[in-house]
């Protein structure tokens, strides 16, 4: 391009000097000749522009010229430019790390061959059902998963798949493997391909078959150092060596979103890790497989799901368990299957975090809406100030739509640069998010992936943001007529009045935003504050639990409870070590149990509660106190009466706290056997069970010295040392007893604060959206008072020398900021409500339209915009009137 | 305004005819821009005058057409100049846009010929 140019200059020069020469020839002086030829040649520049319009290549020039234009305005202008991209590019990058683990959680397919014909097969409505439920997932039993196999009209692959996590270690403080048991059709229906090795088929899930494994790519890299020669050694999976097949490929995290695997072993091999040797096989009543199946060509959802409710009787009356409870037995014949798309997994993730993060999305949008509209509310400073720059440029020939051009270009740099920070951003932003969603015991196996999707996302979103803060200054800048500005005194054309009202406008939109997104995150916060402040009934600091596995000593089942004892025994007399006491449940685990119940002889009085097992000395060591009767204790053997303490939830339900004591309750049938009665022989306090934000339900405590001693014991305990120092001497304590006996921990209080992941993620990140947004209003605000000030400097002069005070001007001003304050706050207000209906379902313990908190919200921006205001309205006060009358 | 009175006895080009002088000009040997300037004001004994600023558009618009080509030439004081010269489109083009200015002349000139009735 530049050739060219220089071609076109030497060509014109040389017509110039050959009108020249002629000139000379004729006899004129040089002089003279070459001033009439230079007066004949006519505008240079404008011959030159116009020769290059007729190359036609205008458009892309003007582009770098223009885009060269705006560098060097940003480089006279830097503080302008480095604010406008870093708020974009937090902006931006905020909205893009959002939906990066949006897309991730909710929208992007598993990695696996055509992912759209794979689908999730589950029970429409489980409600009803009995048994233990093992899984957050949908899931069915392994006799309804065998009927399902013997129905597979419509599907080109059928499988199942349950979770189990094995212990790694022999002894001590365990390391686990998180595993899955998988039918022989996984990986073929998956359409997956090993990196080492091979993948398990239907030959190696056989009834009675021996156990192979598929090792995670991860646990290959971890433990072999990706060495291809592991395929053919031996994993110790509880303690058992087991054959290492091959190894699954890369990126391939599993059917659940967020978890990741670590082996993969056959289904048949289920039973011979089982603490019965039976397995999961043919209980009827243990929930744990889901079921996946690939459609064949032709086959769609519908058809499928059509299929399934078809067979669902059959499927359902061939499995129902001989145990099942007489009364749900209806109910379980009555239960429908239905096919689900499966192509992007299944998340525990997606439930918990779905509804959150569109709204932390909805959030950063909106803080990026105000981030907007202070760029606008600058451009439009700019665009004032460069309103004679404009107006000569408009009088000189520049078309309205060029200069227009020129405007937006500057703003459409700003967000290229602003985006490619953000992009970047994004990912850090992204982790972070995630690892703010982890638990102590739930790693999140979250691969975040700059797909197109989320690369359309950021670059809609830097189009949209353009022309939302660049197209209004930009033609309410050109939209003058050149004359009447470069007439203008700087009191102010009609154009910059103009102007003015639409800063107006912009500020107002913030303070509405504003307004309600700090409704939104003190709403969080009291949120969080009301459920980190919910009383548990016990006391949790000092607590934690040992979960004990001797399966490797090998105790024979009779011994095992006098096994547990003993070990319990060994935790008491660690140093530091104030009581232990066994359990089966730990409260606020999520972990459940509970039946109906009635007072003996009387089922018309039926009720539910939930129910626990647990040893002597638990209350004590829970800080539960007794509120009458004994603690369970040595005269409770499986031979005596049954025995249970209740709490006074189901004290009163059974009728009158004291008197309970001593009377009867019956519990119903369960799978695992028939109707039994017991004696209650105390009264506890109510303590929560499966949730900190749970209402209060009665609950039911059941002697563990009356029930059957498995491999695993659950032991609480407390002590005074700091936690992990208590683990260590536990670890070190139970060694004396035996090497082989496996323990994890759980400290309470930590599990506690992680059952409050979501509340305080909402919090944090609305709080922190919130306090962006009164920054940025409060930044808009200032700005608007300073200029207003400027342009009223003489205005302000003439008031004072008429005798206006300081004080007259100073409520002049914060009177205009009143105005905006208040329509904002109105629409502020109106927004606040309809965004708090939409998250009362993230709400704990307050209100979505409180009016307290919406007080709070109004009176925090009203004090930030005053705060704004103060300084420029200060300024105002102190302008001489006779220096401001000579400005002009 | 000065200006203006110059040009008072020349005639301003009518949009679209300066292409059809150009291709006409250059039918008879290739030429450099002022040459042709210089050709059409002779050949018009200074009636109609060749505004550069619109001279070197149409030139470079025409070889954007592929009417026109042109090179670099040594002119006879040594200078370099950019040469155009017609091409075979070129010759073409001027046949067509010469019957169309034909039919032009013909039709404003049938008008403009006709005495009206009484003014004779």
């Amino acid at each position: 391009m530049r050739d060219k140019d220089a071609e076109l200059r030497a060509e014109i020069k040389a017509h110039l000097d050959m009108a020249i020469a002629d000139r000379i020839a004729r006899g004129e002086s040089p002089e003279a000749a070459a001033a009439a030829a230079r007066r004949e040649l006519g505008n240079l520049s404008q011959i030159q522009e116009a020769t290059r319009d007729a190359w036609g290549r205008r458009w892309l020039e003007q582009v770098a010229q223009d885009a060269r234009y705006a560098l060097r305005t940003f480089r006279r202008n830097p503080g302008f430019a480095i604010v406008a991209i870093l708020s974009l590019a937090l902006g931006i990058g905020a909205n893009t790390a959002l939906f990066e683990v949006v897309n991730a959680v909710r929208l992007r397919a598993l990695p696996i061959a055509e992912p759209e014909s794979l689908v999730d097969i589950h029970l429409i409505d489980r409600n009803g059902a009995r048994g233990s439920f093992e899984t957050w997932l949908p899931s069915v039993t392994q006799p309804i998963w065998r009927e399902i196999q013997a129905r597979r009209d419509g599907f080109a692959g059928l499988f199942a798949w349950g979770r189990q996590r094995f212990s790694l270690s022999e002894g001590g403080e365990a390391r686990t493997a998180d595993g899955l048991w998988v039918s022989g059709e996984f990986f073929a229906t998956l359409g997956l391909t090993p990196a080492a090795g091979r993948l398990l088929s239907t030959d190696d899930d056989r009834p009675g078959c021996a156990a192979r494994a598929v090792l995670g790519h991860g646990l290959w890299r971890r433990a072999y150092g990706a060495d291809p020669s592991a395929v053919g050694r031996t994993i110790s999976l509880d303690s058992k060596p087991v054959e290492i097949v091959g190894v699954a490929p890369a990126g391939f995290h599993g059917l659940e979103v967020g978890r990741m695997f670590d082996v993969i072993l056959p289904l048949c091999a289920e039973p011979a890790f089982s603490s019965d040797g039976k397995g999961r096989v043919d209980a009827g009543t243990t929930w744990w497989l889901s079921v996946f199946g690939r459609l064949q060509p032709g086959w769609t959802i519908d058809r499928a799901s059509a299929h399934l409710a078809a067979v669902s009787p059959a499927v359902f009356r061939a499995s129902l368990p001989a145990t099942y409870p007489a009364v749900s037995v209806e109910r379980y014949l009555s239960f429908k299957l239905a096919a689900h798309p499966g192509g992007a997994g299944l998340s525990q993730l997606r439930e918990a975090y779905g509804s959150p993060l569109w709204l932390l999305l909805a959030i950063a949008g909106v803080v990026l809406v105000i981030a907007c509209a202070n760029l606008a509310n600058l451009l439009l400073a700019r665009a004032s100030a460069r309103e004679r720059e404009i107006a000569v440029r408009l009088s000189l020939g520049a078309s309205r739509g060029r200069v227009v051009r020129q405007m937006l270009t500057e703003s459409l740099l700003l967000v290229a640069i602003g985006t490619s920070l953000a992009v970047v951003l994004a990912g850090t932003m992204g982790q972070a998010l995630v690892a703010a969603l982890e638990t102590a015991d739930n790693t999140i196996t979250l691969p975040l992936v700059m797909d197109g999707r989320v690369l359309a996302f950021a670059v809609g979103l830097a189009i949209t943001t353009c022309l939302l803060f660049g197209l209004a200054p930009a033609l309410r800048g050109t939209r003058m007529a050149a004359t009447a500005v470069m007439r203008a005194s700087t009191r102010g054309s009609t154009a910059t009045r103009d102007t003015l009202s639409l800063r107006r406008a912009l500020v107002v939109v913030q303070i509405a935003l504003s307004v309600a997104l700090l409704f939104g995150s003190l709403l969080f916060a009291r949120t969080l504050r009301n459920a980190a402040s919910v009383d548990p009934g016990f006391s949790a600091d000092g607590l934690f639990t040992a979960t004990l596995n001797f399966t490797s000593v090998g105790i024979p089942p009779e011994s095992r409870a006098s096994y547990r004892d003993r070990a319990i025994d060994h935790i008491r007399a660690v140093p530091g070590v104030q009581s232990a006491a066994l359990t089966a449940i730990v409260p606020i685990s999520g972990d459940s149990a509970g039946n109906d119940v009635w007072p003996e002889g009387d089922p018309g009085r039926r009720f539910n509660m939930l129910n626990n097992s647990v040893g002597q000395g638990y209350f004590s060591t829970m800080g539960i106190p007794l509120l009458s009767g004994r603690d369970f204790d040595q005269r409770d053997v499986p031979a005596s009466v049954p025995v249970a303490i209740v709490d006074d939830l189901f004290a009163a339900k059974l009728g009158g706290a004291g008197a309970v004591v001593g009377r009867r309750f019956t519990r119903e049938a369960t799978p695992g056997g028939p109707e039994k009665t017991f004696e209650i022989v105390g009264v506890v306090r109510n303590s929560s069970y499966v949730s900190l934000k749970d209402d209060p339900y009665p609950v039911v405590y059941y002697a563990a010295s009356q029930g059957r001693a498995s491999r695993f014991a659950r032991i609480m305990v407390r002590s005074s040392l700091p936690s992990s120092a208590a683990t260590t001497a536990v670890t070190a304590g139970l060694a004396n007893l035996d090497r082989r006996i496996e323990v994890t921990y759980t400290i309470m209080p930590t599990m506690i604060r992680d059952t409050l992941v979501q509340d305080r993620l909402l919090a944090a990140l609305s709080g922190g959206f919130g306090g962006l947004a009164a920054l940025l209003t409060m930044v808009g605000l200032y700005g608007l008072v300073a200029y207003s000030v400027t342009r009223r400097t003489c205005e302000i002069g003439i008031r004072m020398a008429l005798g206006a005070t300081p004080r007259d001007i100073a409520r002049l001003l914060l009177g205009e900021t009143g105005v905006l304050l208040a329509i904002g706050a109105v629409g502020g207000v109106g927004l606040a409500l309809a965004g708090g209906r939409a998250a009362s379902a993230l709400l704990f313990r307050v209100t979505p339209y409180d009016p307290l908190t919406l007080a709070a919200a109004v009176g925090l921006l009203a004090a930030i915009a005053l705060l704004a205001s103060y300084g420029p309205a200060r300024r105002a006060t102190r302008i001489q009137p006779t220096a401001a009358l000579r400005t002009d | 305004m000065a200006k203006r009175a110059r040009y008072e006895n020349r005639i301003e080009l009518l949009q679209g005819t300066l292409d059809l002088l150009v291709l006409q000009t250059l039918q008879w040997g290739p030429q450099h821009g002022y040459g042709i300037a210089q050709a059409i004001q002779a050949g018009t004994s200074d009636v109609l005058q060749v505004d550069t600023g619109s001279l070197y558009p149409a030139l470079h618009r025409l070889e954007k057409q592929r009417w026109i080509a042109a090179t670099w030439k040594l002119s006879t004081n040594k200078q370099r100049t950019r040469v155009y010269r017609l091409t075979a489109a070129g010759r073409r083009q001027l046949a067509s846009e010469r019957s169309r200015w034909q039919m032009l002349v013909d039709a404003m000139g049938s008008i403009l010929a006709k005495p009206r009735e009484g003014d004779a």
